[in-house]
């Protein structure tokens, strides 16, 4: 629809000067253009930190408040699975990167490739969530629908974890308070999700016009921008680690 | 006519609309909901905010109906609740924050800085679909039984305490914020990269400068009220959140999420306004804009301070005594460059030569209203005196001096000023005038009882007062009714001018922006070519010299 | 990658800057060692610091990521005027916030 519609009105202007398919009538060359969305992505991303940021500061002030709480909430995490998540998160964020250069140097086989694996390694992310929200489900820490404060006012309830961490057992209140450890748990993580899941549904979209040739004639905006996104989306992650995971280990 | 108009029209025996303009360049119903061009989106977006800003002035004729006697007998308590949060919601998040940057900004940003289109027309698209999306949402809300938590949706009431659709409104004002963000973005990165040769920061007319603040905040603040939004929905979804006191959660937390947003939101309600009237001071005085740095940098200022103030909101509901002193110094510090405003356009009007058109009779009721809301706000801004006045008609007094009377009188100044502009025809110059001063007497008459009230102590939001009250609200209900007809006259002669008005002619006003220098309406992509800027902006001489090279052509 | 801008405004200076591959892998192995340094970390009792220990390498992750992955390096003033801003809006929203949560209990201790 949009390339129609510009260049019906494209008409009056611009139509005695050569320039390639990909450029739009509103713009004078392809360097603005690329220049415009490519700033664009980043006020864009602007955005995003602040969207996170409500959040990262309603964890820290929780945080503090429920101290107790968020440790052992944070005991219930798998440090193992954690840490892959994040080792991939950070190749599919190389891959990405690839990608860009192969868009860059017009190699398309390449291109493809790396979307690919970049494609894979995203989804390989998702399932690994989706399994580690399937054992909160399991061990009822899914808060205002699943939740039990059974593992919080008795640990050893719950040996795998009491094993290597020996917590105490919490007062009542304090083990309610888990449930705002998990609710933002959840929130947190599940933002993220779904910004992989967008994510990883414009991949899917990319690759099928990067095997038209689209990306490598010269017409890398898209991938470059793309790759801003994927990058940020690995950022919020590479912070989501040590809040939810680590930083809690040892008190 | 009278002899103090500036217009000067096309000899109307001769004159014609151009035959080829942004209006029927295109015909049928689908070239205008997938226009790419800014100029119908903006027109699509005064449709659509209009339409809202019905919906919500019709709420408030009902409020200061039942508020013309103490008793609370024309409506029930609950429904008055409903009433002024239905005013609330749709008065700021569906037409005060969208209707300038959306309807004014889209059509003239391009056209002032010499472009053919909004950097990223299809985005600008979508952000109207999404407005149209969130505020389907409001509806919803509205026609199902509506919500009764004020537009301030306080924690825990809306998250537990009320049976409402509060979660209808609030993935109305999520999606609706995301329209914001993205018409925030397009703006940055067209003023950015797509300004004419030739066009240097310090040419742009402040109008620009004013826009590019207001969309420093759209970009910035906004995504913090929809993470607010997500999580008073999730709260009220699955029963518990981080804003809900019995379960350990912090409803001031929700205040401060709130307010970030919602107080440079006010700012996104003044600061478009105030660009405005930079250009019509400026015009029909026939004078550059005194102080062109200071004024330009002051809207950038606004929006920095905006981000650090956020906390004035909140003095009585139990922030530290310490932050809330820093926030009320840092209040103060706002009207520093409110005030370098008003005394720049001030001193353009001295010794120049002042035409009182209906745009400029606007402005003057802007400047006098302006000074009266942002006053009132410095003693709001003080610690002691805001716990004695806050969450009374004061404060109410104070917003909409405002928003209303500051905001909807640049509003109604821009939309006057660039009407010629938009539809190639004059509307009737008397009947603006005089919609122009009932609209300044309605006002006042509406709005300077309740700061007494509010003084005296009647509370914001209840639907009945004791009756020592009632001549004071009798007093503003009548002026409401006067500021109806002010708002009605435009409705009924704006439609009537796009038929029968006189030809503008590309510059009935004889100014000296880009948007001037173009045929009227202007054609889909703006100019037959992309102009070159070689004159600072405000430069009547280069406009007289201009005119007499095409006079002599 | 040549791209030719008619005008020479100076907002249109800027030129792709390709990357080369090399540095990328450079960088992923960098990240890849700093993650398992956090977490080994994170298993040495620190008290406070552990928190401060993770934080700080995330936050030189991210600057790695900005800095090469998102080509901030290269890129013009303009951008990094953005992310700078964009930075410091958010430690705004954050240090106001627990600017008044800490300061709340001052003088009841």
């Amino acid at each position: 629809m949009s390339e129609t519609a510009s260049t019906t009105h494209g008409v009056l202007a611009g139509a005695q000067h050569e320039h390639p398919p990909y450029q739009r009538h509103h713009f004078s060359s392809v360097a603005q253009q690329f220049d415009a969305s490519n700033f664009a992505m980043w006020l864009f991303l602007l955005t995003e930190i602040m969207f996170f940021g409500g959040l990262f500061t309603s964890y820290l002030i929780m945080r503090n408040w429920y101290y107790p709480a968020f440790v052992a909430g944070s005991h219930q995490l798998s440090i193992f699975l954690g840490t892959t998540m994040t080792a991939v998160l950070i190749i599919s964020s190389f891959t990405m990167a690839m990608a860009v250069w192969c868009a860059e140097t017009g190699r398309k086989r390449d291109l493809i490739l790396s979307l690919s694996l970049t494609l894979l390694l995203g989804v390989v992310f998702l399932c690994l969530k989706g399994f580690e929200w399937h054992g909160e489900w399991v061990e009822y820490h899914v808060p205002g629908l699943r939740f039990s404060v059974e593992n919080f006012v008795n640990p050893a309830s719950d040996p795998q974890v009491f094993k290597e961490y020996h917590d105490k057992p919490l007062a009542t209140d304090m083990a309610e308070n888990v449930g705002q450890y998990f609710f933002l748990y959840f929130v947190m993580t599940g933002m993220h999700a779904l910004h992989m899941i967008i994510g990883v549904s414009v991949l899917t979209f990319m690759i099928l016009r990067a095997r038209a040739g689209d990306y490598t004639s010269g017409h890398v905006t898209f991938v470059e921008n793309f790759g801003l996104y994927w990058h940020f989306v690995d950022i919020v992650w590479i912070f989501l680690f040590p809040l939810l995971y680590l930083i809690s280990r040892h008190s | 006519m009278s002899t103090s108009t500036l217009v000067t029209l096309p000899d109307q025996s001769t004159a014609k609309i151009p035959k080829v303009n942004f209006l029927n360049q295109e015909n049928g119903l689908l070239s205008w909901i997938l226009t790419l061009d800014h100029k119908r989106i903006a027109i699509l977006y005064l449709i659509t905010t209009v339409f809202f800003f019905m919906i919500g002035g019709a709420a408030a004729a009902v409020i200061r109906l039942e508020l013309l006697t103490p008793a609370g007998d024309l409506v029930a308590a609950d429904t008055y609740n409903k009433l002024f949060s239905i005013h609330g919601i749709i008065m700021v998040f569906f037409f005060l924050v969208p209707i300038a940057p959306a309807v004014l900004g889209n059509f003239l940003i391009p056209l002032m800085i010499g472009a053919r289109d909004v950097a990223l027309p299809r985005v600008n698209l979508l952000s109207w679909y999404l407005f149209v999306i969130g505020g389907c949402f409001e509806l919803y809300m509205i026609i199902f039984g509506g919500v009764d938590t004020g537009w301030t949706f306080t924690t825990p009431l809306s998250t537990h305490y009320v049976n409402t659709h509060v979660v209808g409104a609030a993935m109305g004002i999520f999606i609706a914020g995301f329209s914001s963000i993205l018409t925030g973005i397009n703006f940055i990165v067209t003023i950015h990269k797509m300004r004419a040769p030739g066009m240097t920061w310090f040419r742009l007319p402040l109008f620009i400068w004013s826009f590019y603040a207001t969309s420093i905040i759209f970009v910035l603040a906004t995504p913090v009220i929809a993470i607010a939004m997500v999580l008073i929905v999730l709260e009220r979804v699955v029963g518990i959140g981080v804003f809900d006191p019995a379960r350990g959660g912090d409803p001031i937390l929700f205040q401060h999420l709130f307010w970030f947003y919602s107080h440079p939101a006010v700012y996104v309600m003044i600061l478009p306004g105030m660009g405005v009237i930079s250009e019509v001071v400026s015009t029909f005085s026939r004078k550059r804009v005194f102080g062109y740095t200071a004024v330009a940098f002051s809207s950038v200022a606004i929006a920095v301070f905006s981000f650090f103030v956020w906390a004035h909101h909140m003095f009585i509901m139990g922030i530290s005594n310490y932050s809330a002193l820093v926030f009320s110094l840092m209040t103060m510090l706002v009207a520093v460059p409110s005030a370098i405003k008003v005394f720049n356009w001030s001193a353009t009007m001295y010794k120049g030569s002042i035409h009182f058109d209906t745009p400029m009779i606007y402005t003057l009721g802007f400047l006098g209203l302006f000074t009266i809301g942002g006053l009132t706000g410095v003693f709001l801004a003080t610690l002691g005196m805001d716990i004695h006045l806050t969450e009374t008609y004061f404060i109410v007094a104070h917003f909409h001096y405002v928003m209303v009377g500051g905001m909807v009188s640049a509003l109604m100044a821009g939309i006057h000023f660039w009407w010629p502009k938009i539809t190639g025809r004059m509307y009737p110059e008397s009947l603006g005038r005089l919609a122009a001063i009932i609209l300044f007497i309605g006002f006042n008459l509406t709005f300077f009882p309740q700061f007494i009230l509010g003084y005296l102590g009647m509370p914001r939001r209840y639907w009945s007062y004791p009756p020592e009250f009632q001549v004071l609200n009798v007093f503003s209900s009548a002026g409401a009714t006067i500021l109806a007809i002010g708002y009605l006259l435009p409705f009924l002669y704006l439609p009537w001018s796009i038929t029968y008005g006189e030809i503008a002619g590309s510059n009935p006003w004889k100014a000296t922006g880009l948007e001037w220098q173009t045929q009227s309406p202007p054609l889909m992509e703006n100019f037959p070519e992309i102009p070159i800027m070689d004159h600072e902006a405000y430069d009547y001489d280069w406009l007289e010299r201009h005119q007499q090279e095409v006079a002599s052509v | 990658m040549e791209l030719q801008s008619p005008r020479s405004d100076e907002t249109h200076g800027e030129h792709i800057h390709v990357v080369s591959p090399k540095v990328y892998l450079a960088i992923l192995v960098i990240l890849l060692i700093f993650t398992a340094t956090t977490v080994a970390v994170s298993y040495v009792d620190l008290g406070v610091f552990n928190a401060v220990v993770a934080l700080a390498i995330a936050c030189i992750k991210m600057m790695l990521v900005v800095l090469f992955f998102m080509h901030i390096k290269y890129s013009t003033k303009l951008t990094k005027l953005t992310v700078v801003s964009g930075v410091f809006i958010f430690f705004t929203l954050i240090s106001l916030t627990l600017a008044d949560y800490i300061s709340r209990a001052w003088g009841r201790w």
